[in-house]
């Protein structure tokens, strides 16, 4: 093992397997360093993503498409289903990947394109010189070593503990944690094109529920509630096997996982000296979707493309390093974060009467945009009468 | 004091990322407790699988 890089990047995930890619791809000497035994397991996702934003990153390949979504179902409380197609195309239609080897394809490319990848190897702490991130201290298959580096990327997920210990504070509030729980069933009646969004407050309070297929019988049947909402008897696995027993009692688990996603506001400052931080660890997920793949791939590549330019003007100070920051906030990934936050901060209020009218005013009506946003323009010109209480929801329009 | 309980913890960090401590580490796939901890409870209500759990001794 080298301990002197350009580049160290913590974490291979998705945003940790784009860095090191573009990294290396620019010129510098890179590493990678994953503290799980593989790439890509156990996943902690549900794997879905739109298929233009996938394909901003890479091209689809069936080794690692598991389904391929027609349409997108949101099933209100009383079971009003609000149908988007995908010949009204957008980007929340997409993929159903296969994780396990999407996440190692990545990392493969990382690896061709010259970057060092090791694996069983965890980042401790951060080495820190004058208040500046200067690499990291490691257990690489349990012998401690030091890994220097002229910028860190922490891409270290959801813990995001490199950054919190480098002096950013990465806490997750409680109530702003979905905590999930998700099993990959199979031998289960379902709709093999379409992705299922439950709500409701029985159901899954201040989140939803999802059935996303994964070929014809088998899909990721999951669910994330409000960290605030998850107590004794009430937990995000109580609420799914609630779910699962009254729906699909014959079906068969081959795969059980937890994992949380947090739906906070991104990190007040993503950059600091010799440091930067890029997907889950920068709270970059959709906080409506609760997608992240997407994001994740987006910052990991900005966060090497400025930190090559800072490297090759030899200064990688917090304020060289700042327009990776100021570039993503600005991109039109951080105008929907911040749009969907404030949506999603809407719709946690709403109790199960509410989501059904609102479902129903809506069901019948052919959206002609596939998003988000095409939703709450719809929902405002359906409910001319709540208007005033949809004045939260009009105002992240503007 | 926290008590884990291994059998039911899935390992998936999201107790790691609420502790406002920072007490809590994931360690490949063993969740530990590394640092002071307060008791404050809080990775216990946001755990998914309920594998933690806060006694208050008298
Ligand atoms: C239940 C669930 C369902 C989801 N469903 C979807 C979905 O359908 N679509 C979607 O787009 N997103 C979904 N997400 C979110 C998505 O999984 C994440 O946004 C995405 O994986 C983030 O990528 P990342 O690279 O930032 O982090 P991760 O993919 O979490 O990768 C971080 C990596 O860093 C490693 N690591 C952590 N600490 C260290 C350390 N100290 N040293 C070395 N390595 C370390 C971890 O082992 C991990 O491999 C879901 C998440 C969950 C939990
Ligand atoms: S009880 Fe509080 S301080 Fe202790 S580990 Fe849990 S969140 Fe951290
Ligand atoms: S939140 Fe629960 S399941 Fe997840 S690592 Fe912590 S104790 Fe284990």
């Amino acid at each position: 093992m080298k301990n002197n890089y350009d580049i160290l990047i913590i974490g291979g995930g998705p945003a940790g397997a784009l860095a090191a890619k573009t990294a290396a791809e620019a010129g510098n000497t890179v590493c990678l360093i994953e503290k799980r035994a593989a790439i890509g397991t156990p996943v902690r996702c549900a794997e879905g993503i739109g298929k233009e934003l996938l394909k901003e990153f890479i091209k689809p390949d069936p080794r690692w498409i598991a389904a391929d979504i027609e349409r997108a179902r949101i099933i209100s409380p009383n079971g009003t289903a609000i149908s988007l197609e995908q010949d009204r195309a957008g980007n929340e239609v997409g993929y159903v990947l296969d994780r396990k080897i999407f996440d190692r394809e990545l990392v493969w490319q990382a690896a061709e394109a010259g970057a060092d990848v090791i694996v069983k190897t965890r980042a401790t702490a951060p080495i820190m010189e004058n208040g500046a991130v200067r690499g990291a201290k490691v257990l690489s298959v349990g012998i401690p070593a030091d890994i220097r580096a002229e910028v860190v990327i922490a891409a270290d997920g959801t813990e995001a503990q490199f950054a919190r210990r480098a002096g950013l504070d990465t806490v997750v509030p409680l109530r702003e944690m979905m905590s999930c729980a998700q099993y990959l069933m199979t031998d289960i009646d379902i709709d093999a094109g379409s992705t299922d969004f439950y709500l409701g407050n029985e159901i899954a309070p201040e989140g939803y529920l999802w059935v996303f297929p994964k070929g014809n019988r088998t899909a990721n049947v999951g669910i994330g509630i409000s960290g605030r909402k998850s107590r004794d008897g009430s937990r995000a696995k109580d609420y799914l096997d609630r779910f699962v027993a009254k729906n699909f009692p014959n079906g068969k688990t081959i795969e059980a996982i937890a994992g949380g996603v947090p739906v906070c506001r991104p990190l007040a400052c993503t950059v600091a000296d010799g440091l930067m931080v890029a997907g889950d660890a920068a709270r970059v997920v959709d906080p409506i979707t609760g997608g992240g793949i997407g994001n994740a791939m987006y910052t990991g590549r900005l966060a090497a493309q400025v930190a090559s330019k800072c490297i090759a003007a030899g200064d990688c100070s917090k304020e060289a390093l700042m327009p990776y920051d100021a570039e993503w906030r600005a991109s039109k990934m951080g105008t929907v974060l911040e749009r969907n936050y404030k949506v999603k901060e809407y719709f946690v209020t709403l109790d199960d009467a509410k989501l059904n009218t609102l479902a129903e005013s809506i069901a019948q009506s052919s959206l002609k945009e596939f998003s988000v946003l095409g939703l709450i323009k719809e929902l405002i010109k359906r409910n001319p009468k709540l208007l005033l209480e949809l004045k939260a929801l009009k105002d992240t329009l503007s | 004091m926290l008590r884990i309980n291994r059998d039911k913890c899935g390992y998936c960090g999201t107790c790691v990322a609420v502790c406002p401590e920072d007490a809590l580490e994931l360690i490949d796939v063993y969740l530990s407790l590394e640092r002071e901890c307060i008791a404050c409870g809080i990775c216990a209500r946001a755990c998914p699988l309920g594998a933690l759990e806060v006694i208050h001794e008298e």
